[in-house]
């Protein structure tokens, strides 16, 4: 498998009344193609902004830096019309809340082959055979019916397998899932996961899940990079990051998730909160919140090391190695 | 995990669409129903306003020397059906309405429908043109305004339209009748028509749709000429107002999910303004053009006046001055009837514009 996409020191500012400040700071990550990657971090960690910066479609005021290359080109470089070319093309996007990311009054029809008919240039009724196509791929019942339905028909699993079906009109190599299934019912959630599964399989597709919900992650991803405060704390294949972690913050998130035999009473919350956006401590931004913090944590900003097999780590104490 | 979210219909199953057309047709026989109640409600309205106003019709009509013979008092009253009870009078009243027979005019003495029937058209005619163009305009400058937002064009634009909602209506008619009329000589100032043509044969009472009905292209070209300054005047407040909420309500829509899914599509700027954000934006802005037309039909007096245009509004003035009970009526009623029009069609565009209202 090769490289699909190779982030390096992805930094993004955002413009608050305080001026800039770092909502992602010097994030590193690959996705190999035809692979499930997951980001996963509580709200404030960067993990949506990461997404927007890859799509070009943060808010005004923001800048970027470090580099983001797609198929052999940097897209934070881009033109916001070569951008354009690839967006919806190569690199397309699931939002978390279908009943919100799907226009309310234009028909599903619409939504599925205006991109398709932009971006591909084919006619009115190729696109349409086309949208029949991916709204069976998706499971969508009675899909000639469903064209010329809008939004509100459907239910909130089918929105999303909607949503999908218009991300996956044109083709592309990549699809950015942000929170996809947050938005949704527990039974419809693994519908929708087992379809994106399905989907990468079929289509040589690599996908980037973004989701706070390890439980998520288990399931689909094939490597995960756990974020804190706009950073990396931990990035490995799934395996290893949830049977093994070594980061503190990923041993929290693990042990604040319910057991199926602990019952209530297993469950561990990290203390503290999460910082928000232009307050981030110096050191390691995990320090105030992690129970093996040790001087130099407070001072020195932790790097991301292999210690493993395509596993890193940005602890430099590393109180759950083997050698502690 | 937040599954508690209320999602409306079943996990899993899609609902089965419904039938647009059989839809379409329930929602506009609701609508016109309504829309009829309200009229009879109108007219009740305007009859108890009439019994209302302190005066007396015969007095008004007659002359204060007639009022002493009661004889002649008597006989107006027989005449017009005011020694009748009340709610006989008012039922009289509706079966005369609904029959298109709104009365005399004690004024005219002409029937009350046939005044309205050339009054009320010039009023509408004027409006329209008003309308259709502060909606270009507006729309176009408050869709400019919010996709710069604090940007110069967004602060020139805020601005121009202040200005427009500022300035008082007769005080622009007077500026504009001055400096492009009299002065420059640029427009025609006053009445429908030069006064060398005459008025196309009637049809729909507008007189650049009769003159192109019967292929007077001189005659419409001048009703249209006519029509320009006018209806300018009337539009600098109702462009300023429909830039200011066409602006907000933009703005509004760009903050959604849709839209930046929109441009995730990799769609060009201009189709995910026009189909994605117009679109939506619109609902809010002809909920205001149809209440800037009800207002432009009612506020076109003093423009009416000051380019001498034959409307509705000096026909009312007159009406009111001279205690004419069926030209007050006459005009309230149809006056209400075209608002009541506007608003139903408000109403059908929304279905138009907004596949939700229609399906629900």
């Amino acid at each position: 498998m090769g490289t699909l996409l190779e982030v390096e020191d992805l930094t993004v500012w955002l413009a608050t009344r305080n001026g800039p400040r770092k909502a992602v700071d010097g994030l590193s990550f690959r996705v190999d193609s035809g692979e499930v990657f997951g980001i996963a971090g509580e709200s404030g960690s960067g993990k949506t902004m990461t997404a927007m910066a890859l799509l070009g479609l943060l808010p005004h005021a923001a800048r970027t830096g470090g580099r983001a290359v797609f198929e052999g080109r940097d897209l934070l470089a881009m033109k916001p019309r070569e951008l354009r070319d690839v967006r919806g093309r190569s690199i397309a996007m699931v939002s978390q809340d279908p009943s919100t990311s799907l226009h309310p009054m234009l028909s599903i029809e619409t939504q599925v082959t205006e991109h398709m008919r932009h971006h591909l240039g084919i006619g009115r009724s190729e696109a349409r055979g086309r949208a029949v196509e991916l709204l069976s791929t998706v499971r969508i019942p009675d899909p000639e019916r469903a064209l010329g339905a809008h939004p509100a028909q459907f239910s909130g699993g089918m929105r999303q397998r909607i949503a999908i079906a218009v991300a996956l009109a044109c083709e592309p190599r990549l699809l950015l899932a942000d929170e996809p299934t947050t938005a949704l019912d527990v039974t419809v959630q693994a519908g929708i996961l087992r379809l994106l599964d399905r989907l990468r399989r079929e289509r040589d597709l690599a996908v980037v899940v973004i989701t706070h919900d390890l439980g998520v992650m288990s399931a689909v991803a094939d490597r995960i990079c756990v974020m804190y405060g706009g950073r990396t704390a931990e990035v490995g294949p799934r395996e290893t990051v949830l049977t093994h972690p070594r980061h503190p913050y990923t041993r929290g998130l693990l042990d604040a998730l319910p057991h199926p035999e602990g019952g209530a009473a297993a469950l561990r919350p990290i203390p503290g909160s999460p910082p928000s956006l232009g307050a981030v401590p110096d050191g390691c931004p995990f320090h105030p919140r992690c129970a093996f913090a040790v001087d130099s944590c407070r001072v020195d900003r932790p790097e991301p090391v292999l210690i493993g097999s395509d596993h890193r780590l940005a602890c430099p104490p590393d109180p759950l190695g083997e050698s502690a | 995990m937040s599954s508690a979210k209320p999602k409306s219909g079943t996990p899993g199953a899609g609902r089965r669409p419904a039938r647009p057309g059989g839809v379409l047709l329930r929602f506009l026989v609701r609508r016109l129903a309504a829309a009829l109640l309200l009229c009879v409600g109108i007219t009740l309205v305007a009859f108890t306003l009439t019994q209302l106003v302190p005066g007396d019709p015969a007095a008004a009509n007659l002359g204060q020397s007639a009022v002493d013979d009661p004889a002649a008092v008597a006989a107006f009253r027989a005449k017009y059906g005011l020694d009748q009870p009340v709610p006989v009078q008012y039922l009289t009243y509706i079966g005369n309405v609904f029959q298109g027979n709104l009365g005399v005019s004690q004024q005219s003495h002409r029937p009350v429908a046939e005044d309205l029937a050339e009054f009320v058209p010039a009023t509408i005619e004027l409006a329209l043109f008003a309308i259709v163009l502060s909606l270009v305009v507006g729309v176009a400058l408050g869709v400019v305004a919010a996709v710069n937002r604090d940007r110069w064009p967004d602060q020139v634009l805020r601005v121009v339209s202040l200005g427009g909602v500022s300035m008082p209506t007769f005080w622009v008619a007077l500026v504009a009748f001055y400096l492009l009329s009299f002065k420059f000589d640029l427009l025609p100032g006053t009445g429908r028509l030069d006064p060398v043509l005459s008025p196309p044969p009637y049809t729909t009472g507008f007189y650049s749709v009769d003159a192109a009905l019967a292929g007077q292209w001189d005659v419409m070209w001048s009703a249209i000429g006519h029509l320009v300054l006018p209806s300018l005047v009337l539009a600098v407040y109702t462009v300023g107002m429909l830039m200011r909420f066409s602006r907000a309500s933009v703005l509004e829509i760009l903050g959604n999910d849709y839209v930046r899914a929109a441009r995730a599509k990799g769609l060009p700027e201009r189709v995910v303004i026009v189909r994605h954000v117009l679109r939506p934006a619109m609902v809010a802005i002809i909920t205001v053009a149809g209440v800037a037309f009800g207002s432009l039909l009612s506020g076109a007096v003093l423009v009416e006046k000051i380019f001498s245009w034959p409307g509705v509004g000096q026909y009312a003035y007159r009406s009111a001055v001279n205690l004419d009970l069926p030209g007050i009526m006459g005009v309230s009623i149809v006056v209400a009837a075209v608002y009541i029009l506007i608003n139903l069609l408000v109403d059908l565009l929304y279905g138009v514009i907004d596949p939700r209202i229609r399906l629900s």
